[in-house]
């Protein structure tokens, strides 16, 4: 076996040093009935080039993104990831370590999660951010509960333009944990809606800008509410490229701002993993979830980075910890960080400006195919459009047509009664051609 | 000064007792970080955890030796939580609570007594 | 003939190497360089992308646009590949050398996993595009599934939590609504030992339970006696790592889990030491209810400097009607997923970490049913060799009876030294060593958990244990100072740690560029 260096000998001798007749001696403890003597029902072991032989039929079975037009987005997005990024996160020293919990030999994982943290504020337009959630969604749940002990307060209301995913994980992590949440019905321009459901026990609304249906909105107006109600805002965003280009969520008053970050660094994987970004205002900061690194100095007064502000965390505080996230995403956090670095302001402003421009073309195109209509206002890189029929059955249609049109929303919320809206989202990597086939391809399958 | 098991201290001035964490307290925490100190106006009983010392590695509850109101907080210690290790029994002081029931301030340890207590620990 | 003695000279100057011995002028040594923060070699006018301009016409986002500078430095590409590369050499990693954190399963991660999840049929795939176009993944999916419920005896898998912690949410989360289902609602207290992982509390508290602890007997188990004490019809769950943090398997593991049914109550496994009973024992034949399984630990999909993890979570057929979404059937038209809401809700936005399910699949198939439980069964022999290596200059925390696949050694032998638990662990790193997990569990005091796995040869652990002996001998020799000052050869030393938590300084800042 290729991956297990011990030979019988070794095993042999070593048993002979632990004083062990064999192997089964040292799994004594294990009760009688419950050893397994002889091997499960599945396969043995096979070389490297019969399993990646399998790995590649099963992949071969599956449509990617890049094999032909694609325009799914609703929270996981196909951008261009340059080269040198997956290069530098299969370096060993990356790949193969661990949360640092010897800071003297993990000051490279150290200095990329403070870079991180410093990146990530930055974008968001708050003070503090930490290492990384999972994702999005559960990064969303966290800010809810955050809110929940910021304010002593137990409800929050969710738009109708938060991704229902999104909603639905909140609603089940947060409610388990005693809140109420009032999650609004799906609305295309609604952000502003959850003001009037704000009342002395909410703890915060949670918005979405770009929202679920590509809308942006103000938020500044929701933030003064909320505010002058004694509730936070929390704001969601899902395109993390978005960021280029818009207000940044602490400009418009956010006291959280959660993000997928997957669009920066990070392929589509289908759905994972991926990386929650969660940033915060800093008299907050002994509230949030998960790991935060922080600059120091060493024995000789060198600066240097440690994890910190630990006792916030399960490991030390157990039950009253604000979270019990261990694990993080530490690696597509490093993805991020990297791909951020090597788009710098001026490269992030251009890709923005590259998505922006090639949704509005694909806006502008759609709207000229009769029995289309472009339901989203003002977007980014992503629109929803109405269909004369069915948008499920018609992404299936034009699968045919070797084109992925996108996200039916029903498939998001299938009681939302919105069946005849679709999804779509251009992104850097979404060409004219691309544009000009889907819009022949529904023309001919509406018309 | 009286007290605890817990390894607080009360110093009584006419009703208002002046609450914080002994010296051994401080000494067993390491280096304090952080203090979490209770809010002006708040009503506690004996035995409710009413504030919070933090070190790197540790986090602990404080429990109120007494009961009573709030009726002031050390804020200081927000800024300079070194101030509970340089001088735990003084200026590291975390709250001050305006009692009513002296017979609790009358049960709790004196300083033989706490002494003869971290003695056998 | 005379020879001149001129060319390229190959003896040191002593002279100019005792000179380069006092310290470096730019702070590099050797092949280790220093390197500033992104923010001090980046530039606001330097990027490492060329990106095609676009006529940026966002007339239609008035007033939502920025307007400020973001505050992002660029870099362009050898720029980039120098910051990292220099950062990635301050790490230790396990390709490096032995890791032996204990509880984290730092074994080798095979590179064709990596292989495999970026075959683009695999990581070029969108969560939300048509089941029709994503076969062979929820074939993988599937697959994956299969082994999961055959190795662990268990009929059920819910795919989607992120990591362990997540995973243990998702079981809990199931038992409550399996008793909320029975209209069972009284039962507010989880149990869980005290050598738990700080996630199981912290998890039982999310949830909004209570936690109360069971006692530990002197070998290192459940106490028997006080668990049945404090189960009753309060009691949703209990919560205990088999085998246990102390690297122990719990002998009464089958009357543990008879107690716990008997009061009503459900057995949720903490499963993050499964890589040591792989393929030997299956945790359904145990009485289990609910198991995260790491693939990150015991499917060996990398750890990458803290995540991503994967926690799949397998149920008994008791708590199967409570998983969440989504989940996979088989239809005349191939394989179908199933995303509206059920059970208790939704863990995360999509389906999990796919990209671990395909190298976890692949460790899988590498292994088969004979390599998985032989790594698991050297993964137990490396360790007790380790035990056996070690017991005569070290104090282990539980002598009698073999250990599975960590060793737990306590402070007792470094008792009077002057030299503890942290100073031994900072020595280590000295010699070139991870240090293994410090004061965990906190039953054992000055913990010291020693996981090798079964990927390091028996040349590797000799070496480990030669080190580990002589430094011991020197640690009761009298040489304090010398671990007092550990790490020496480190990029760094000891890190001031009271600092960066009394005056937290959690982002680059301009005025905070250097501090010397």
């Amino acid at each position: 076996m290729r991956y297990l260096p011990l030979s019988d000998l070794d095993r042999a001798e070593m048993l002979g040093v632990i004083g062990a007749g064999s192997i089964d001696d040292l799994f004594v403890d294990v009760p009688a009935a419950a050893r397994k003597a002889e091997l499960f029902d599945l396969p043995g072991h096979a070389g490297e080039m019969a399993v990646e032989r399998a790995l590649a039929r099963l992949a071969g079975m599956n449509r990617p993104a890049g094999a032909g037009p694609f325009f799914c987005g609703a929270g996981a997005y196909r951008h261009h990831v340059p080269a040198t990024v997956d290069h530098l996160i299969q370096r060993s020293e990356f790949l193969t370590s661990y949360t640092p919990y010897q800071p003297e030999i993990a000051q490279g994982t150290l200095q990329v999660l403070f870079e991180f943290q410093t990146q990530v504020a930055a974008l968001t337009g708050l003070e503090v951010a930490n290492a990384s959630m999972y994702d999005g969604s559960t990064a969303t749940a966290e800010a809810v509960m955050m809110a929940k002990r910021v304010t002593r307060r137990n409800r929050a209301v969710l738009s109708g333009g938060l991704h229902p995913h999104y909603g639905a994980v909140t609603q089940t992590i947060a409610h388990a944990e005693g809140m109420q949440i009032v999650r609004q019905a799906a609305a295309i321009d609604a952000e502003a809606a959850v003001i009037a459901a704000i009342d002395a026990q909410t703890a915060c609304v949670v918005v979405q800008s770009p929202n679920v249906f590509g809308v942006v909105t103000d938020l500044a107006p929701i933030a003064e509410a909320a505010h002058a109600a004694g509730a936070l805002m929390v704001v969601v965003t899902t395109e993390a490229v978005s960021y280029g280009l818009l207000k940044s969520p602490g400009e418009m008053g956010a006291d959280i701002a959660v993000a997928e970050g997957q669009s920066i660094g990070n392929a589509l994987n289908y759905g994972g993993p991926y990386v929650g970004l969660f940033a915060a205002r800093e008299k907050h900061v002994r509230q949030m979830p998960g790991r935060l690194c922080g600059e120091t100095v060493d024995a000789d007064g060198r600066r240097g980075f440690v994890l910190t502000l630990s006792t916030r965390e399960q490991h030390i505080r157990r039950e009253k910890a604000t979270s019990n996230i261990c694990t993080n995403s530490g690696l597509c956090a490093l993805a991020f960080s990297i791909h951020m670095s090597l788009l710098g302001e001026a490269g992030l402003r251009k890709l923005a400006a590259l998505n922006h421009s090639r949704a509005r073309e694909l806006a502008g195109a759609l709207a000229k195919v009769a029995g289309v209509e472009v339901l989203t206002p003002r977007f980014f890189n992503e629109i929803a459009v109405r269909l004369p029929g069915d948008a499920a059955g018609l992404v299936e249609a034009l699968l045919a047509d070797g084109i992925v049109a996108g996200v039916p929303f029903s498939r998001l919320d299938p009681g939302a009664g919105l069946d005849d809206v679709l999804l779509l989202a251009a992104t850097e990597t979404t060409t004219s051609e691309d544009i000009a086939a889907l819009t022949a391809a529904l023309s001919r399958r509406i018309g | 000064m009286r007290f605890t098991k817990d390894h607080e201290w009360v110093e009584l001035a006419g009703d208002v007792a002046t609450v914080g964490i002994t010296a051994y307290a401080a000494e067993q925490l390491g280096d304090v970080v952080f203090v979490e100190v209770p809010e002006v106006g708040k009503a506690v009983k004996a035995g409710d955890a009413f504030a919070v010392v933090e070190s790197v590695k540790a986090a602990s509850d404080v429990y109120a030796p007494i009961s009573g109101e709030v009726v002031a907080a050390n804020g200081e210690l927000a800024d300079a939580p070194d101030t509970v290790n340089a001088q735990p029994e003084g200026a590291g002081w975390f709250a001050k609570l305006k009692i009513t029931d002296l017979a609790q301030f009358e049960a709790l340890m004196d300083r033989d007594a706490y002494e003869a207590f971290l003695g056998t620990l | 003939m005379a020879m001149a003695n001129v060319g390229r000279p190959t003896q040191p100057d002593l002279e100019i190497s005792d000179s380069a011995a006092q310290g470096a002028i730019a702070g590099g040594r050797g092949l280790l360089q220093d390197e500033l923060l992104l923010f001090e070699v980046g530039g606001a006018d330097r990027t490492g992308v060329d990106l095609e301009d676009a006529a940026l016409d966002a007339s239609d986002l008035a007033g939502l646009t920025r307007t400020a500078p973001i505050g992002l430095p660029g870099l362009s590409e050898p720029e980039a590949v120098r910051h990292y590369v220099r950062l990635s050499q301050k790490n230790h990693a396990i390709d490096l050398a032995l890791y032996p954190l204990g509880s984290c399963t730092m074994k080798h991660n095979p590179r064709l996993n990596e292989k495999a999840a970026r075959m683009a049929g695999f990581a070029d795939i969108h969560p939300l595009q048509p089941v029709s176009t994503v076969q062979g993944a929820l074939q993988l999916m599937d697959q994956l599934a299969h082994w999961l419920k055959t190795l662990t005896g268990m009929p059920a898998v819910a795919l989607s939590p992120k990591a362990g912690a997540h995973g243990e949410l998702c079981g809990l989360l199931a038992i409550r609504a399996a008793h909320e289902a029975k209209g069972d609602a009284a039962r507010r207290r989880v149990l869980t030992p005290t050598s738990a992982h700080g996630t199981n509390p912290a998890t039982a508290a999310f949830v909004g339970y209570e936690v109360t602890e069971i006692a530990q007997t002197a070998d290192g188990r459940v106490d028997l006696a006080d668990l049945a004490a404090k189960l009753g019809p309060d009691v949703a769950a209990i919560m205990v790592t088999n085998p246990n943090t102390c690297g122990l398997f719990e002998r009464d593991i089958i009357e543990i889990a008879r107690l716990t049914h008997e009061a009503g109550a459900y057995f949720y496994c903490d499963g993050a030491n499964f890589n040591a009973i792989v393929g030997r024992v299956r945790p359904g034949d145990l009485g289990v209810d609910a198991m995260h399984i790491n693939l990150h630990k015991t499917f060996s999909t990398p750890h990458g400097g803290g995540g991503p993890g994967a926690g799949p979570v397998v149920l008994s057929q008791a708590l199967a009607p409570f998983a969440p979404a989504p989940w996979i059937v088989h239809s005349a038209s191939g394989l179908e997923l199933k995303e509206e809401d059920r059970g208790f809700g939704r863990m995360c936005a999509f389906h999990g970490q796919m990209g671990m399910f395909v190298r976890a699949y692949a460790y899988m198939l590498s292994h088969g049913a004979d390599g998985l439980r032989q790594a698991a069964e050297d993964a137990v022999l490396n360790a007790n060799y380790i035990k056996a290596r070690l017991s005569d200059v070290m104090t282990a925390a539980f002598p009698d009876g073999p250990c599975m696949h960590e060793a737990l050694f306590d402070d007792r032998w470094l008792e009077g030294t002057g030299v503890t638990t942290l100073d031994f662990a900072k020595a280590m790193i000295d010699e070139g060593f991870h240090p293994m997990t410090m004061y965990f569990p906190l039953v054992v005091h000055g913990a010291m958990l020693i996981e090798p796995t079964e990927t390091e040869s028996r040349r590797e652990l000799d070496r480990f244990c030669e080190v580990i002996r002589v430094l011991a001998a020197a640690a009761k020799g009298g040489e304090a100072k010398r671990f007092k000052a550990a790490p020496q050869m480190a990029p760094l030393r000891r890190l001031d740690e009271t600092l960066a938590a009394r005056k937290p300084r959690l982002t680059w800042r301009e005025s905070g560029a250097t501090v010397s």
